[in-house]
């Protein structure tokens, strides 16, 4: 039984009146950015090397918030609006091609 | 004798088995899907146990192997949210180490049915029988009950999985007895028919629990984060109110299992000749049981004495105690095998009894006990020797005056030079 949905942010996420509607716990499904857009927690931008990029997608399976789009065949592409930059990436990358960049304001 | 055979045959076998075996035939009958495990003394053999069903593929479940408890129960987290029936034991250090998964557990009410055999915690190691582990853990939002017999620890885990995964309970369940003195001795336990267990439990449903179910094909995300003006106080409030609403739950179960199996286990608490008792000792455990030993030869002699056994402590059997209150009794004995160091009396239920006891303008008389820390022997004589402290403080008003009364507690068997 949900109420007016929050709409604080992007997110729809329903607000209880009473303790009695509740479910046994709280769930999510998956959506975007649940809690903003947390690409604007970044210090560093991971950049790939297109040419060098070898399209294995081994960066798009270590990324934490998947936010790496990849398509079997392609190089893969950043979302930087959600990225926050840890360099997971840049670690696990085998062909060592993807850099990090400092974001200045 | 023939027929006798042919009804032992048909509807039950009698095995004569071990306390940990009891608890891995019931958790077998129960039919788990997952078992995880790692080996803690006087637990071991109840996991063990396991391994061997699921190898001589007496049990069809997946058995996992792991490096620690905390592990264990990790483990237990991930396949119970899948909706499989999930098992484990451990006792003493190992429970404590698992005590951070507890929380996940109940917090994510998942249905995880886990056996105790308790022991001393350490330093100084102590394997043997006492409640101190479960008893430090006892408000992690599982339920927790004792068994007292054999018999009742393999019915127990038959009961346990019936209340845990009732959909208004959904909560995790400890069932407890004695490092050794339950653990490592044998009596005979009735088993059984398999059908007959499987019309009394059958399995949880094809799809998950109804609250949170792992399928790959509807991802979901569990556990994040609520913002203080989110509902986190709220879900707490629902642990609690679902805890204290399973007794209904609990009273059902046990009828259910009276009429499918013929054995009574009377509710949360077990009376034992209180109903005009002036004087009543309140214990928990197999040392509960002796303790009837105790009162039979007082009420051989005309004391007016009585034994009450806690089967449950969470959720605390609040109205069985207040009617206890209310019943005339006089004094109240307390008895604690475990301790809460620092608190009122010294041991955990002693000091929740004497807050109830509190909370009306009562003039009964308490005397908390501790008993049996680290398997320290006690004997029926030694019950009986307390019945006598607690008559005297009835007749006399008098508290116990030998120095095993200490700042209000007697510590039974305290060495005192004497
Ligand atoms: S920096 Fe971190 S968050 Fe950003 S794409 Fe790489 S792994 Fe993902
Ligand atoms: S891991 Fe490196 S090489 Fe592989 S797809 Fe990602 S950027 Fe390209």
């Amino acid at each position: 039984m949900k109420k007016d949905d929050n709409k604080s942010s992007n997110i729809t996420c329903p607000i209880y009146k009473s303790w009695r509607e509740l479910p046994h716990i709280p769930v999510s499904k998956g959506q975007k950015g649940s809690i903003g857009e947390t690409g604007d927690w970044r210090t560093f931008r991971p950049e790939i090397d297109k040419k060098k990029c070898n399209k294995c997608g081994i960066c798009y399976v270590y990324c934490p918030d998947g936010v790496i789009v990849f398509k079997e065949g392609s190089v893969p592409e950043i979302d930087y609006t959600y990225c926050k930059g840890c360099g997971i990436c840049k670690v696990k990358c085998p062909k060592k091609v993807i850099e990090m960049i400092q974001e200045r304001e | 004798m023939s027929k006798m055979k042919k009804t032992q045959t048909d509807k039950e076998k009698t095995i004569i088995m071990s306390g940990n075996y009891a608890a891995a035939w019931g958790a077998k009958c129960a039919r788990v899907k997952v078992v995880s495990a790692y080996p803690i003394t006087p637990q071991t053999t109840v996991v063990e146990k396991m391994a061997e069903f699921v190898d001589t593929k007496e049990l069809d479940a997946n058995y996992i192997k792991v490096e620690s408890e905390h592990s264990v129960m990790s483990s237990l987290v991930g396949s119970s949210m899948t909706g499989a029936r999930s098992f484990t034991a451990t006792s003493g250090q190992g429970l404590l180490y698992m005590t951070e998964m507890l929380h996940w557990v109940s917090s994510s009410r998942l249905p995880i049915v886990t056996t105790i055999a308790s022991r001393g915690i350490a330093p100084p190691w102590n394997i043997w029988a006492e409640y101190t582990d479960i008893l430090s853990i006892r408000d992690c939002g599982w339920i927790i009950q004792f068994a007292s017999t054999h018999q009742e620890i393999f019915d127990s885990v038959l009961m346990s999985y019936k209340i845990a995964e009732n959909e208004d309970v959904m909560l995790p369940y400890f069932i407890v007895y004695g490092g050794f003195t339950q653990s490592h001795t044998s009596k005979p336990v009735r088993i059984p028919r398999q059908t007959d267990v499987d019309n009394f439990l059958p399995a949880p449903p094809e799809k998950g629990w109804s609250h949170l179910n792992l399928d790959p094909e509807n991802p979901i995300t569990h556990g994040n984060l609520l913002m203080p003006q989110q509902e986190y106080l709220d879900f707490r409030f629902l642990i609690h109110d679902s805890m204290m609403k399973s007794k209904k739950t609990i009273h059902r179960t046990i009828k259910e299992f009276k009429k499918s199996f013929g054995r009574d286990y009377k509710g949360l608490v077990e009376k034992y000749r209180c109903d005009d008792a002036d004087v009543v000792m309140i214990s928990y455990g197999a040392l509960a049981e002796q303790n009837k030993n105790a009162v039979d030869t007082l009420r051989e002699k005309g004391r007016k004495v009585g034994s009450f056994k806690l089967r449950y402590i969470r959720p605390f059997p609040t109205e069985e105690l207040m009617e206890l209150f209310d019943s005339g009794v006089k004094v109240i004995g307390v008895a604690d095998q475990g301790t809460a160091f620092g608190s009122p009396t010294g041991g955990p239920i002693s000091t929740e009894v004497m807050s109830l006891l509190g909370s009306g303008k009562r003039k009964i008389k308490v005397l908390p006990i501790i008993w049996g820390l680290g398997g320290r022997n006690v004997t029926v004589d030694e019950q009986i020797n307390l019945y006598k402290h607690l008559l005297r403080l009835k007749n006399k008003n008098e508290y116990p005056v030998d120095d095993a009364f200490q700042q209000g507690t007697y510590w039974l068997g305290l060495k005192t030079g004497a």
